[in-house]
């Protein structure tokens, strides 16, 4: 059963990074490369955490947490594509802005006890050994984290209108000239990625740590932004990595528990580590990158007309 | 030809396309029949592609009006374009390389049609046109012909009246350009019109029905291609006499420059060609011309003889008889070897850095003494430096907004003058340019080319890598191909013609008659 345990936290502790990850993938799919995802995560975080104290339910917490990331992207987004500002810059502003506003909002809240968002036990398959406790009498947040990995994959390699955003991001000037509407899809690809940021906030403060305290997404939202070029732009890869980089951080606390010899600072940075690998992997192989890495990522466009 | 009482498909009437207070097109007037291949002909920056991309919907005009089947419209977008029947096959190719071929297709069709059938309708049409194309391929992997195919398959899907062509040749071999223009028959038997947009004088008189000139964005001439010669089209464009590169056949040849012994790069990445055993030799006072279809190892074999790519072997490159093989650039230059690459924004020159900066980036060691001072603190002689700019300018007839403006200001023509004119400015004894008229208008081309045969007359040799085979004729002695990473053996260029370069583009070397060839010489 310790290992039942272990993968639980496992899962838990993975979540939020494949959410925010997937997020973030779409958004770089189109072009744009949105570095404010640790701001946008602990804005989710604050506001759902605010939301379900004043309301008293943790669902109206996720819609919040949900509707805030999404909100706190449009302002990434007008700076970004209406007023062509520095995209790196303007992700960093972001992630700066958004610990200290969230700081700052959610100070009344600190020290108060959370409510947890509740375990939804998925009839028959429940009852499965091992499998049942550990995949199918989990949180609505998890289900939805599986949902939106099946959900993206369609979209972006299935769909028409994921078709259009993975051209935006390829070549956006080809994009245009074909009439697909560059800024529009832009713009929603930022929010999407800012929605399932503040998704993956409200994760934190409902079910990893059901409270609120400052920045208590702890680097989460670099490690999702390192995940995505891990995953070298595929969601399958990224719930794969997603749940790796879950269990390094697991590994990381049982280390220290078990009094292995490994500095925990090592195994935090493992994360890093194995993206730099990936990358310099993908680099090598110049068809591996024009094939998967948005051409146009972090390029500015501004119609000539 | 055209009866005066039918009504024009496309008329243009005064349209204006104004960027600031720069007129790129000025009040045109022009009108497209049903079924006729319209040749649209001028220098760069005479107006041609801001007139078809607001036809296209990709720019707006300023005044002026458009009329379709004799109904006026308003293009507001590319989208819109297509919807009333207009097909653009674009110069720089407006395909997405991470995508398949049918995902390329279907980004440009309806909505309403299913992925799946994408992928079956462009097979079918690809066969239909004799255009073969495999719809589950990636750009990435595809040559420039095959791009090209997909560009003009996604316009034939949308059933368009009128398509247009920005310069569909000039990355084609012959023997596809022929097929190319048995495609455009086929659509102009089919009641379509082609609005066909070329530098090449010989290519408009041999397909189109008509021709429009422009020149500074205003329209100077009308006529059928066919009553006129290309020097009278050229004139038209150019405003004046395009003079013809003049020759001396009877050039002295001296002592070999540059040479090639087994030269063999292998591939650096996937993409990349693989050189495989080159030997050549060029003597002063020839020009070696290289000819090969795009993508067949021209820009490797720049890179080696130019040191961007060092060798192991160092007899593999010599220069002026010295090994140069392990050398990089600024050695061979030392050695007195002047290089132009293929592409003029980001290898030739820094776009955002000015004439004068990117002349002193190229030649900052080779003339150290010229244009620095300070000995080894390398102080730029501002003064020297731009006068030298100035001086390049005016010899190869640079045009201009400012007295050293940023590289990318220059129309693509004018900047390629400013390259060329950098290194000839030396008078290098070994001039090595890859494409050097590509994408050029008339007018500069022919001043590059008389440029490079001058500088081999005064005693220098010169290799020419060119896809432009009428280029490779004007300035060419000798004349070898290169087809997937081999050249053949080198010919006079007067035992050339273009069937027997098409045929060694195509890989069939002739094995022994290249033997005896190399063998007579």
């Amino acid at each position: 059963m310790i290992i039942e345990a272990i993968l639980l936290t496992i899962i838990t502790a993975a979540t939020p990074l494949v959410i925010s990850a997937l997020g973030e993938l779409v958004t770089e799919r189109a072009g744009v490369l949105n570095l404010g995802v640790e701001g946008m995560m602990v804005m989710g975080a604050v506001s759902a955490f605010a939301a379900t104290a004043i309301t008293g339910s943790p669902y109206v917490g996720v819609v919040a947490g949900i509707v805030v990331g999404a909100l706190f992207s449009l302002l990434f987004g007008f700076l970004t594509l209406t007023l062509v500002a520095n995209q790196v810059a303007t992700g960093l502003a972001l992630t700066i802005l958004g610990l200290g506003v969230s700081g700052m909002l959610g100070e009344s809240f600190v020290g108060q006890p959370g409510i947890k968002l509740p375990q939804i036990n998925i009839p028959l398959l429940a009852d499965i050994p091992f499998l049942g406790p550990l995949l199918f009498k989990q949180d609505l947040i998890f289900y939805l984290s599986i949902a939106l990995v099946i959900g993206v994959n369609w979209f972006l390699f299935k769909s028409r209108a994921g078709l259009k955003l993975r051209a935006v991001g390829d070549s956006h000037a080809s994009a245009h000239a074909l009439g697909i509407g560059v800024i529009r899809l832009r713009y929603l690809a930022v929010m999407f990625g800012g929605a399932c940021a503040g998704l993956a906030g409200a994760q934190l403060s409902l079910i990893y740590t059901p409270q609120w305290t400052e920045n208590m997404t702890a680097g989460r939202g670099w490690i999702a932004l390192a995940l995505v070029v891990f995953a070298s732009w595929r969601p399958w890869r990224v719930l794969a990595g997603g749940y790796l980089f879950g269990a390094v951080t697991i590994g990381q606390l049982h280390a220290q528990a078990l009094g292995v010899g490994i500095p925990s600072q090592f195994l935090s940075a493992l994360p890093y580590a194995a993206t730099v690998v990936v990358l310099v992997l993908i680099s090598h192989n110049r068809r591996m990158t024009l094939i998967n890495t948005p051409a146009s990522l972090g390029k500015a466009f501004v119609p000539d007309r | 030809m055209t009866e005066p009482a039918a009504v024009p498909l496309l008329s243009i009437r005064k349209l204006t396309k104004l960027f600031g207070t720069f007129a790129a097109c000025n009040g045109i007037d022009l009108n497209i029949m049903p079924g006729e291949i319209h040749a649209l002909l001028g220098e760069n920056g005479a107006g041609k592609s801001t007139l078809v991309k607001m036809l296209f919907g990709v720019l707006a005009p300023t005044s002026g009006q458009i009329v379709w089947n004799g109904k006026p419209v308003t293009i507001p977008s590319p989208g819109d374009a297509r919807h009333i029947g207009i097909g653009m096959v674009f110069q720089h190719f407006s395909l997405f390389e991470a995508l398949t071929v049918a995902e390329n297709i279907a980004l440009s069709l309806d909505d309403n049609i299913p992925l799946s059938k994408v992928a079956d309708e462009a097979a079918k049409l690809s066969k239909a046109y004799g255009l073969p194309l495999d719809p589950s391929a990636h750009v990435a992997d595809l040559s420039v012909g095959e791009r090209q195919r997909i560009e003009i398959v996604r316009a034939l899907l949308q059933n368009p009246q009128l398509i247009i062509l920005d310069e569909p040749t000039s990355v084609l071999t012959p023997q596809e350009a022929d097929k190319l223009f048995e495609t455009l028959d086929k659509l102009k038997s089919e009641g379509r019109s082609v609005l066909y947009i070329s530098h090449r004088l010989e290519e408009v008189q041999r397909i189109c029905d008509r021709a429009t000139v422009l020149r500074h964005g205003k329209v100077t001439g009308a006529c059928d291609p066919r009553q006129e010669t290309p020097a009278s089209l050229a004139r038209m464009m150019v405003g004046a006499e395009v003079a013809s590169v003049e020759r001396d056949e009877t050039q002295e040849l001296g002592d070999v420059l540059l040479s090639a012994r087994n030269l063999t790069v292998p591939a650096r990445t996937p993409f990349a060609v693989t050189l495989k055993d080159i030997s050549f030799e060029v003597k002063a006072g020839e020009v070696l011309a290289i000819a090969g279809v795009a993508g067949n190892g021209q820009g490797e074999l720049f890179d080696a003889l130019s040191g961007e790519f060092p060798q192991a072997d160092r007899n593999s490159v010599s220069i002026r008889g010295v090994a140069a093989g392990h050398l990089g650039i600024t050695d061979r230059r030392l050695l007195g070897a002047g290089f132009v690459p293929e592409e003029r924004h980001g290898h030739a020159a820094v776009p955002a850095l000015t004439l004068s900066e990117n002349l002193l980036l190229a030649r900052n060691q080779s003339d150290r003494n010229v244009f620095l001072s300070g000995g080894a603190l390398g102080i730029i002689r501002h003064g020297t430096l731009t006068d030298a700019a100035k001086r390049i300018s005016e010899t190869m007839d640079v045009r201009k907004s400012a007295e050293d403006p940023p590289a990318g200001s220059l129309s693509g023509g004018n900047l390629q003058k400013f390259i060329v004119g950098r290194e000839l400015d030396r008078q290098p004894s070994v001039l090595i340019v890859n494409q050097p008229t590509w994408g050029v208008d008339a007018g500069a081309a022919s001043r590059i080319r008389q440029a490079l045969v001058d500088l081999a007359r005064n005693g220098s040799a010169v290799v020419v890598i060119s896809q432009d085979l009428d280029e490779i004729f004007e300035v060419a002695s000798r004349i070898a191909v290169i087809s997937e990473g081999k050249l053949s053996a080198p010919f006079p260029a007067g035992d050339m013609n273009r069937e027997k370069i098409g045929l060694l583009m195509g890989g069939m070397h002739e094995k022994n008659e290249g033997a005896e060839a190399a063998d007579a010489h």
